[in-house]
C-alpha cells in the first residue's frame, strides 16, 4: 500500500515520454511559455488544437476547467493560453501550457497499471470517457501478461463489440491494443519507482490506438 | 517433484492407521461422529481411538494416552477432536510413536483473537518441530476414498472419483460431496482447510495435480493471503490438470484508493477474475456450476475446437441452450453440406434442417443412437449436446404407478422406454469414448427424478448427467477454455 503523500505525479510531457520509451503511441504535444508560442505551436499541428495546463501537481483538469479543446483559431489559442496560465496554483507547480493537435474519434478506452498489495503488478484495461468509473466495465491482468492475456482483456469487455468495426468507424487495431497493454506490464515490472500509470483516454483515431492524456505517479 | 510430494502427503491422506484422539461416547460429539464415520466407510487401515477415561466406544477399546498405545500398531494419522490446551502434549507423544501427520478439528485458534492467533503460531512451530504434517485447525476432516477412509465430522461420504476437492470452509467440502453423492460424480480426496494454518490450499492443489487418482480439483477460497503466490501456483497446477475455484466474498478491501483510476477501479473480485482467466483457472460464479465444471472436467474429454450441435427432441429446450452459448466461447455451427444430406436419409422431411437439430419427434428405434454418431463422427463437430432423454421413462414412470401399470401392453411400453433411454444413454457415453469427442447429456429429471432410467444410465455409463441445456453450456465452455490454455501454454513453453 502506498500512501499518496509518499508518492508525485509525473507532468504530463513527462508522463508521455516515459509511454513513449516504451513504443506506447501517444498524441504529439509542445509545451510552451506564454501566448505567442502556443499560436506558433497550434499552427505547426493544424487546428483545431487542445490547451492544457501542465504542472506537476496536476491530476484531474478537467474538473477544474483546465483543458481547453477544440481551439479554432490564433486568437482563441492566445485567450486560452492566458486564461490557463492565470488559473494556475502555487500547489500546481505549473511549468507552462501544452498544445497538442485535437484528434477526433468517438470511441474512448483506458489503460493503466499499479501494483496491488497482494497480487503484485497489474494490468488494467477499460471502457473510457466519462462513464468509466461508473460502469466500471474493465478487465484486470497480472503483469507480465502476453499477448493472448491482452486479447482476452479486450474481449472480456461488455463493451467488447466497440473494438469492432462500428457507427461508420474502422474495427480496432488490437495488435496495436494488445502491444500498449502488454507494454504495460513491461513498464510496472522494470520500472521500479512507478506506482500507477493511467492512460486516459485512450482514443481510437482511424482504428488506431493514440494516447491522448497519461497520469504518472511516481515514488520520489 | 511430483513423487515428493506424493510422499509428503502419504500419512495425510492414504494412512496405514489412525487414531482418533478424543473420542467420545457420547453420538453428538465430534469425537465419536469421526470414529462412526471412519468405521463405517470400510477403512481398512488400523483405527485407534483415546479418550482420557479410557473405556469402550464402537467397538474400538480406548486408550487413556498415546503413549499406552502399544508400539506394534502401525499408525500415521492422528485425527485429533480434543481442546486446543491439550494438543501440544498429544502431538509430542504422537511424534514419539512415529505418527507423521495430523488433521485439527480444535477450535480456539487463530479464528478465536489475539491468544488463538499466537496459540496458532505455537501450534505450527511445534508441528514443524516434530515434523509433522498439519492440517487444520479448526477443519472438518478429510475424505480418500481410494482407501476407503471418511475422517469427517460431517456427513456424507462421497462416492470415489476423480474430483480432489479443498476448501478453506468446511461446510462447502460437505456441500461438493452432496452434489457428488446425488450425481454419482465421484471424489478422490477432500479436506477442510480449516485455518490452514500450516498446509494451505496451494499446498494442497500441488498434490492433488501430481496424485494419480486426480483428474480435476475443486477449490473453495476465501481470502487469499498473497494473491501473487496463488498465481504462481495456480499455473502449476493447470499446466497438469483442470483447476476449479470459487471464490467466496467479492468485496473490495477498499484500501486502495490512489490517485490512479486503475487504482480506484481495482477491486479484489476484479483482479481475482483477471488472474483466474491468466491462471488458466475455470472460475465458477456458483456452487451449482463449481460442481458441474468440476463433474465435466471430470468425465468429459476436453474439447479440441469450439463447433457444438446441438440434438434434440425437445424443441424448446434446444433453443434456450442455443441462446446460453451466445454468452459463451462455443460456436454453434452450422450443420455442414454433407452431415444434413446423410441427416436427410434419418429423419422425416420436416426436421429442422439447422442447429440445433430437431428431429421433430420422427425419431424410429434407433434414430438417436444413429443421428449422434454421425455428427459426432463429423470432423467439423467438436462437442455435442444431447437433450431431452428420460421423457419417455418419465411417462413410463406415470404409467407404472397408474391403475393399467399391470396391463400387458402397458409393461411392454414401460420397458421398451425405459431400455431405449438408457441406450441413448449408453450410446452418448460410448460414442464419446469413440470420437474423443464431449457428448454432454443434460436434463431436469437429473434434479427432479433422479431414478428416472434415462438420468441412472448417463450415471451409470460414467457420465454426469447435467441439470439443463445452459448449465451443460457453462460447464462445456470452461472446457473449452481450459483446451485453449493448455494449448497456448504447450506452444509457448
Amino acid at each position: 500500500m502506498t500512501k499518496k503523500s509518499e508518492t508525485k505525479t509525473l507532468s504530463e510531457p513527462e508522463s508521455r515520454a516515459l509511454l513513449r520509451q516504451y513504443e506506447i503511441p501517444c498524441v504529439s504535444d509542445s509545451l510552451v511559455e506564454g501566448p505567442d508560442a502556443a499560436v506558433a505551436a497550434a499552427r505547426e499541428f493544424g487546428y483545431p488544437v487542445v490547451l492544457k495546463l501542465s504542472g506537476a501537481g496536476l491530476a484531474h483538469k478537467s474538473e477544474r476547467g483546465l483543458v481547453r479543446l477544440g481551439i479554432g483559431d490564433e486568437e482563441s489559442v492566445s485567450r486560452a493560453c492566458t486564461d490557463l496560465l492565470a488559473a494556475a496554483r502555487p500547489e500546481d507547480h505549473a511549468n507552462g501550457v501544452l498544445v497538442s493537435p485535437m484528434v477526433e474519434g468517438s470511441r474512448e478506452f483506458i489503460a493503466g497499471c499499479y501494483r496491488d498489495s497482494s497480487f503484485g503488478a497489474c494490468v488494467m484495461f477499460g471502457l473510457g470517457g466519462v462513464l468509466t468509473e461508473a460502469l466500471a466495465d474493465i478487465s484486470f491482468r497480472l503483469a507480465p501478461l502476453d499477448h493472448y492475456d491482452a486479447m482476452g482483456m479486450m474481449s472480456e469487455l461488455t463493451a467488447a463489440r466497440l473494438l469492432d468495426e462500428t457507427r461508420g468507424e474502422p474495427a480496432v487495431d488490437r495488435k496495436m491494443l494488445s502491444y500498449i497493454l502488454e507494454q504495460l506490464g513491461v513498464l510496472i515490472c522494470e520500472r521500479e519507482e512507478v506506482v500507477s500509470v493511467d492512460i486516459n483516454p485512450i482514443r481510437i483515431v482511424d482504428g488506431k490506438p493514440l494516447a491522448l492524456d497519461a497520469l504518472v505517479e511516481v515514488r520520489p | 517433484m511430483g513423487k515428493d510430494l506424493i510422499e509428503l502427503f502419504a500419512p495425510l491422506f492414504s494412512p496405514r492407521g489412525v487414531l482418533v484422539a478424543g473420542v467420545s461416547s457420547h453420538p453428538g460429539k465430534f469425537g465419536y461422529v469421526t470414529l462412526h464415520n471412519i468405521l463405517s466407510s470400510g477403512y481398512a487401515g488400523e483405527v485407534h481411538g483415546t479418550n482420557k477415561e479410557g473405556g469402550e466406544v464402537l467397538g474400538i477399546s480406548l486408550f487413556k494416552s498415546v503413549v499406552d498405545i502399544p508400539a506394534e500398531a502401525v499408525i500415521d494419522l492422528v485425527f485429533v477432536c480434543t481442546p486446543a490446551a491439550s494438543n501440544e502434549q498429544l502431538l509430542r507423544d504422537c511424534a514419539k510413536r512415529g505418527i507423521k501427520a495430523a488433521f485439527l478439528t480444535s477450535a480456539g485458534y487463530g479464528e478465536a483473537g489475539d491468544e488463538g492467533e499466537k496459540a496458532e503460531r505455537q501450534l505450527v512451530d511445534l508441528a514443524d518441530e516434530l515434523e509433522i504434517l498439519l492440517a487444520g485447525p479448526n477443519g472438518q476432516g478429510l475424505v480418500s476414498t481410494p482407501i476407503k477412509l471418511c475422517a469427517q465430522i460431517v456427513a456424507p461420504n462421497p462416492p470415489s472419483g476423480a474430483i480432489a476437492i479443498v476448501s478453506q470452509s468446511g461446510n462447502f467440502v460437505s456441500s461438493f460431496e452432496n452434489f457428488s453423492l446425488a450425481a454419482q460424480v465421484g471424489v478422490s480426496r477432500a479436506i477442510s482447510a480449516g485455518n490452514a494454518a500450516s498446509l494451505s490450499v496451494s499446498d494442497y492443489l500441488d498434490y492433488y495435480s501430481v496424485d494419480p487418482e486426480t483428474r480435476v480439483s475443486l477449490a473453495y477460497v476465501e481470502g487469499i493471503p498473497n494473491g501473487r503466490d496463488f498465481y504462481q501456483r495456480a499455473r502449476q497446477v493447470t499446466a497438469l490438470k483442470p483447476l476449479v475455484v470459487l471464490k467466496g466474498g467479492a468485496t473490495d478491501n477498499g484500501q486502495r484508493a490512489a490517485q490512479s483510476h486503475t487504482g480506484a477501479l481495482a477491486q479484489d473480485d476484479r483482479i481475482f477474475r483477471g488472474m483466474a482467466r491468466q491462471a488458466g483457472i475455470a472460475q465458477a460464479f456458483s456452487v451449482e456450476e463449481a460442481f458441474d465444471v468440476s463433474a465435466a472436467f471430470a468425465t468429459q474429454p476436453l474439447p479440441r475446437g469450439p463447433r457444438v450441435m446441438i440434438l434434440t427432441v425437445v424443441g424448446g429446450w434446444g433453443v434456450v441452450t442455443a441462446d446460453a452459448m451466445s454468452d459463451s466461447d462455443l460456436v454453434l455451427a452450422d450443420i455442414p453440406k454433407d452431415l444434413e444430406k446423410i441427416i436427410d436419409k434419418k429423419l422425416p422431411a420436416r426436421w429442422s434442417r439447422n442447429n440445433p437439430i430437431d428431429c421433430a419427434g420422427g425419431e424410429t428405434r434407433d434414430t438417436i443412437p444413429e443421428i449422434m454418431a454421425i455428427i459426432a463422427d463429423h470432423p467439423e463437430v467438436d462437442a455435442v449436446l444431447y437433450l431431452g432423454i428420460g421423457i419417455q421413462s418419465n411417462q413410463a414412470k406415470m404409467f407404472r404407478t397408474g391403475p393399467w401399470g399391470n396391463d400387458p401392453d402397458v409393461t411392454r411400453i414401460i420397458a421398451y422406454h425405459e431400455r431405449q433411454d438408457a441406450r441413448f444413454a449408453l450410446a452418448a457415453a460410448e460414442i464419446s469414448d469413440q470420437t474423443g469427442k464431449p457428448i454432454l447429456v443434460a436434463t431436469e429429471l437429473s434434479l427432479t427424478d433422479p431414478t428416472n432410467a434415462g438420468v441412472k444410465a448417463v450415471k451409470d455409463s460414467g457420465r454426469y448427467c447435467f441439470p439443463s441445456g445452459p448449465r451443460a453450456v457453462v460447464a462445456l465452455n470452461h472446457l473449452w477454455r481450459y483446451s485453449q490454455y493448455r494449448k497456448k501454454s504447450n506452444q509457448t513453453k
